[in-house]
């Protein structure tokens, strides 16, 4: 967004001294409020450099190692490591498998749940059990029925999400404005038509914020369930060089799991302005 | 289409909201309702749309019993922001109008372009309704209305909504449209002017629960414009008379 007068061949008056300095201020807004960040990271250097240990490291070496861990370059794979293309996509695989189970079937339970009173006062016990059940606690028993592999990821994932998903759903479906479901009824649409053009976007929001918090939940889920019941993604990564003692290896692995949080909560940001156009009216 | 309501009752819970109504609508009559607030005139209309089920009595369209909305009706309602829907472009919010009966891609764009050319607004099939002012959404949801290509409009009190001006515009293209269109237009208002300046015939209901106090034909020539037929002594005469009985069983008994 930040559209800069100068440099732009297509600006051809040039902006007073105020804007200017407006423009300025505007671009410069979202490092301002990263003057705390900078600071823990100082903090973190500083006092990594002050005691020296090997199991924390300075950030400016975890920072150097996570360059070349990640993003060296190597023949032909763009400016990623080999590391980076053996571990990421795995990972990002597993949690877009689950997380996308979780979201239809989510959405398909919330849709049933919201659309009846009766089948919402049968459910919710259940419901509320599951969701108060920590993901991770049906680790063990996963592996149990899946053994060392990719669906235990899947499955957890899936689990650990579905719930939220379903229950945001429900209550979006359930509130939808009356009116607009009056308005429905008098133009006879027919089922598929009601579900897709009204009910799901009228509960669009609320399904939203399911999704972005299920996504949060899946990617903890991801990692967790990698550090046991795999043989390669990030948080097997995390576990080996822990293991192994590869301390700034394994605080650079850790840098990218936040940066790839990070990623994914600006798409679904981007996702949500883009579907929720319609919120911002008036 | 004509419609027949045959000792039409409505209760909520224990509360009675419509004592029983029997009145006969021509096809391509106007009629108004008007009544004083909650005498029930919006239940009526919404059991003529089949969106409420009937208590007692029935509804006929042309002999046919109405449970559910039937086809070739369509209604407009006061809220338009909580009927027109704002996730969808304006064409595609007059297109959900055609989806129960299918007609083909050329039929259906056809009968949108020429629905919002109907109601003034050619251009704004790709905007989404919040873009437009008020006025403009009443139109729209008009425009939606007439896509379905109805027999019968039924009108929710369309223009409470909106200022003074854009209500006189919507007034007279709701004149226009019943002429363009050939429809049976049933309009729910508690305004008396609006109402006895619109209809060939206006029923009176009385406080709820509601039953029809009059139903009086309003003899005004045609064509009607806001400032020859609202000149007219006879349009102050029978403004008088609905006015008279809308207020009169409250008179005395205000709060």
């Amino acid at each position: 967004m930040a559209e800069r007068g100068r440099g732009g061949p297509a600006s051809t008056v040039e902006p007073g001294t105020a804007e200017r300095a407006g423009r300025l201020r505007r671009a410069l807004r979202p490092l301002a409020s990263l003057w705390l960040l900078a600071a823990l990271l100082l903090v973190w250097e500083l006092a990594a450099r002050a005691d020296p240990s090997p199991f924390l490291p300075p950030f400016s070496v975890v920072a150097a190692r996570f360059g070349e861990d990640w993003f060296a370059p190597a023949p032909g794979t763009l400016l990623l490591s080999e590391r980076f293309l053996d571990a990421v996509p795995v990972s990002l695989s597993r949690l877009a498998r689950g997380w996308a189970l979780a979201a239809v079937l989510g959405i398909a339970i919330g849709v049933l749940l919201g659309r009846s009173r009766a089948a919402r006062a049968l459910a919710s016990p259940v419901i509320r059990f599951w969701m108060s059940v920590p993901g991770v606690a049906v680790l063990p028993i996963a592996l149990q029925f899946f053994g060392v592999s990719d669906a235990v990821s899947v499955f957890l994932i899936a689990f650990g999400s579905v719930w939220i998903i379903a229950t945001h759903t429900a209550d979006g479906v359930a509130g939808v404005d009356p009116g607009w479901l009056r308005t429905a009824r008098s133009l006879r649409l027919p089922r598929g038509a009601l579900l897709l053009r009204v009910v799901l976007p009228a509960a669009a929001p609320s399904i939203l914020a399911g999704l972005r918090v299920s996504l949060g939940f899946g990617l903890v889920l991801m990692i967790v369930a990698e550090l046991y019941a795999t043989t390669a993604g990030l948080g097997h990564d995390i576990a080996l060089y822990q293991q192994t003692f590869r301390y700034p290896e394994m605080w650079s692995a850790f840098l990218l799991v936040a940066l790839l949080g990070i990623a994914l909560n600006g798409a679904v940001d981007l996702v949500e302005r883009r579907v929720l156009r319609w919120r911002r009216r008036g | 289409m004509e419609i027949t309501i045959e000792r039409l009752a409505k209760r909520y819970g224990d509360r009675p909201a419509l004592d029983p109504i029997s009145a006969r609508i021509g096809q391509g009559e106007f009629v108004a309702v008007v009544g004083p607030s909650g005498c029930g005139k919006s239940t009526l209309l919404m059991l003529l749309a089949g969106l409420l089920p009937a208590g007692e009595g029935r509804v006929l369209l042309d002999e046919v019993p109405v449970d559910g909305p039937p086809a070739g009706v369509s209604v407009v309602f006061q809220d338009y922001a909580r009927s027109l829907f704002p996730w969808l472009t304006v064409r595609r919010n007059l297109a959900l109008a055609a989806v129960a009966e299918r007609p083909a891609r050329a039929e259906l764009e056809h009968r949108i372009d020429r629905a919002l050319r109907s109601v003034g607004l050619p251009d704004t099939a790709a905007r989404f309704p919040w873009q437009l002012s008020g006025g403009q959404q009443q139109r729209v949801a008009i425009a939606r209305a007439l896509v379905a290509e109805p027999r019968v409009l039924l009108m929710d009190e369309p223009f409470a909504a909106v200022d003074a001006q854009t209500r006189a515009d919507l007034q007279d293209l709701v004149l226009r449209l019943r002429e363009e269109y050939g429809v049976t237009i049933v309009l729910v208002t508690h305004d008396v002017d609006e109402s006895v300046y619109l209809a060939d015939r206006v029923l009176v209901l009385s406080p709820a629960p509601g039953r029809v106090l009059r139903d009086l034909v309003v003899d005004l020539p045609a064509p009607r414009g806001q400032l020859v037929t609202k000149a007219l002594p006879r349009f102050a005469e029978l403004r008088a008379e609905v006015f008279r009985l809308v207020m009169r069983p409250v008179d005395g008994a205000a709060p």
